[in-house]
């Protein structure tokens, strides 16, 4: 057998990437639907059920009413980057999943693994890389739009992001640290089996602290309750997106819920075994399946807290991710650094 | 290799296509009547005072400089991470020596109160 044709394989890659755009928006659409219909449970409401069965319509009508609404530039806005950068945070979100693998690597079609959009050998260290670039979307937003508001909200935002970063970025050693590798499907793929013969071995029984500030950090980069003080409407009416309306509101809204479905499946493929599940050896196809369970047990997560938690004041934010996360990350990498010395089979890698 | 990143580039070149087309579409179909009053900066329905590019405060430039070091820090821990299980305890202490040289920085910065907000 030879190599495939080239065309062939330019057509898998295309009509890949653009399926999971579609399923990517989708899920973005259900999401707000969802959270609405969650957030009114938990505030004993209904929520939107007007618009087709259970309001299911609602995201497609909220949609189509935002694109007919004013395109506005507020007087005094740099008007190149008020547009910019609503779409650089939407690419940026998109981009950023493109390495998460959401399914076995071996289903392929002309030698390019489905279930994956790219496994660059930088895997995670590419993840990181592009949602910092996301951040230049929310600056200079709020920078452009010419608002006291805006401009408050963009800074609070950067600050806190670039603080939890940190934060984050040291709990992904710990995994690194087992696996070592940075690539995702590899990374999965050592978490296939089970402990003592029935607990998944899965990374959170082996890095629970590395799990939990993961996930802090996930809630307070993709700037969800109760860290979403960049948007904190008492103070701020809207902070960064003060000014933004219609659909560049809109990708400012795709970018958030897309991070929210990135940051799932980051800490999916990190600590909970990725796409594995029961009977995924003998159907491929189920990997996906279990990958969108794992993802929306993430995403209710993430719901639910917005609806329990209060949002923390500012200088709160501050002590918790330097003084709280980054001490407990440095500590979790120097004990998993130890451990992977002595125990050296526990990641299960070379 | 390259080919990975020949997937990206298309995936991007996609996703930039629909955010152009949808932020585009939005400037077609919706209407237009700007005014005065309508494109003043939003400041809880009084006028707008003075510049909105205001000094901000002192603290948001310390915070930045210390997150450079430590991403760079970072930068370097993930590489050594992928090796460690080669290079042993030779590289835990090298590691620890590293981390502890930026821990004493780190416990500075924290006593001259760079991460207290008030």
């Amino acid at each position: 057998m030879g190599s495939p044709p080239i065309l062939a394989v330019l057509a898998v890659i295309v009509a890949k990437a653009l399926v999971v755009i579609v399923v990517l928006l989708t899920a973005f659409a259900y999401m707000t639907w969802l959270e609405r219909r969650l957030i009114s449970r938990f505030q004993v409401r209904i929520g939107p059920n007007r618009v087709g069965p259970f309001g299911l319509m609602q995201p497609l009508a909220d949609g189509i009413k935002l694109f007919f609404k004013e395109d506005f530039v507020p007087a005094g806005a740099d008007k190149v980057l008020y547009y910019l950068a609503p779409g650089l945070a939407m690419v940026t979100a998109f981009t950023a999943f493109a390495v998460i693998p959401f399914g076995p690597p071996d289903v392929q079609l002309f030698g390019v693994p489905l279930f994956q959009i790219s496994n660059p050998n930088a895997g995670i260290l590419f993840v990181l890389a592009v949602t910092s670039i996301g951040i230049y979307g929310i600056i200079l937003g709020g920078w452009s739009s010419n608002s006291k508001y805006s401009l408050l909200g963009a800074l609070r935002s950067s600050a806190q992001l670039i603080s939890y970063e940190l934060g984050v970025g040291l709990a992904i050693v710990g995994v690194v640290l087992l696996a070592g590798t940075l690539q995702l499907p590899e990374i999965v793929k050592e978490q296939s089996g089970f402990f003592f013969g029935f607990l998944p071995r899965w990374n959170i029984f082996v890095q629970p602290l590395g799990f939990l500030l993961l996930l802090i950090g996930a809630t307070a980069e993709t700037n969800r309750p109760p860290f979403d003080l960049p948007e904190s409407e008492q103070e701020l009416v809207a902070g960064f997106h003060t000014e933004y309306g219609g659909m560049k509101f809109a990708a400012f809204f795709v970018a958030e819920y897309v991070n929210v479905i990135t940051a799932s499946g980051v800490a999916t493929t990190l600590f909970l075994g990725g796409w594995q599940g029961p009977f995924v050896d003998q159907f491929p196809i189920l990997g996906p399946l279990w990958f969108v369970v794992k993802i929306f047990a993430f995403a209710f997560f993430f719901i639910w807290i917005r609806a329990t938690l209060p949002r923390i004041r500012y200088d709160q934010l501050m002590d918790v991710g330097w003084k709280l996360l980054v001490p407990l990350a440095l500590l979790n990498l120097a004990i998993t650094s130890v451990i992977v010395l002595i125990w050296p089979s526990l990641g299960g890698g070379s | 290799m390259l080919s990975e990143y020949l997937s990206i580039l298309i995936y991007m070149i996609l996703a930039s296509g629909i955010t152009l087309v949808v932020i585009f579409a939005n400037k077609l179909l919706g209407p237009s009547r700007p005014s005065a009053r309508k494109s003043a900066a939003y400041e809880s329905g009084i006028k707008p005072t003075g510049t909105a590019r205001e000094r901000f405060h002192i603290r948001y430039h310390v915070i930045a400089m210390i997150f450079l070091v430590f991403d760079l820090e970072i930068a370097f821990i993930y590489p050594w991470a992928v090796i460690y299980k080669t290079l042993g305890w030779a590289g835990f202490i090298e590691m620890m020596i590293f981390l502890g040289i930026l821990i004493i920085g780190f416990l500075y910065a924290w006593k001259r109160g760079a991460f207290t907000w008030e």
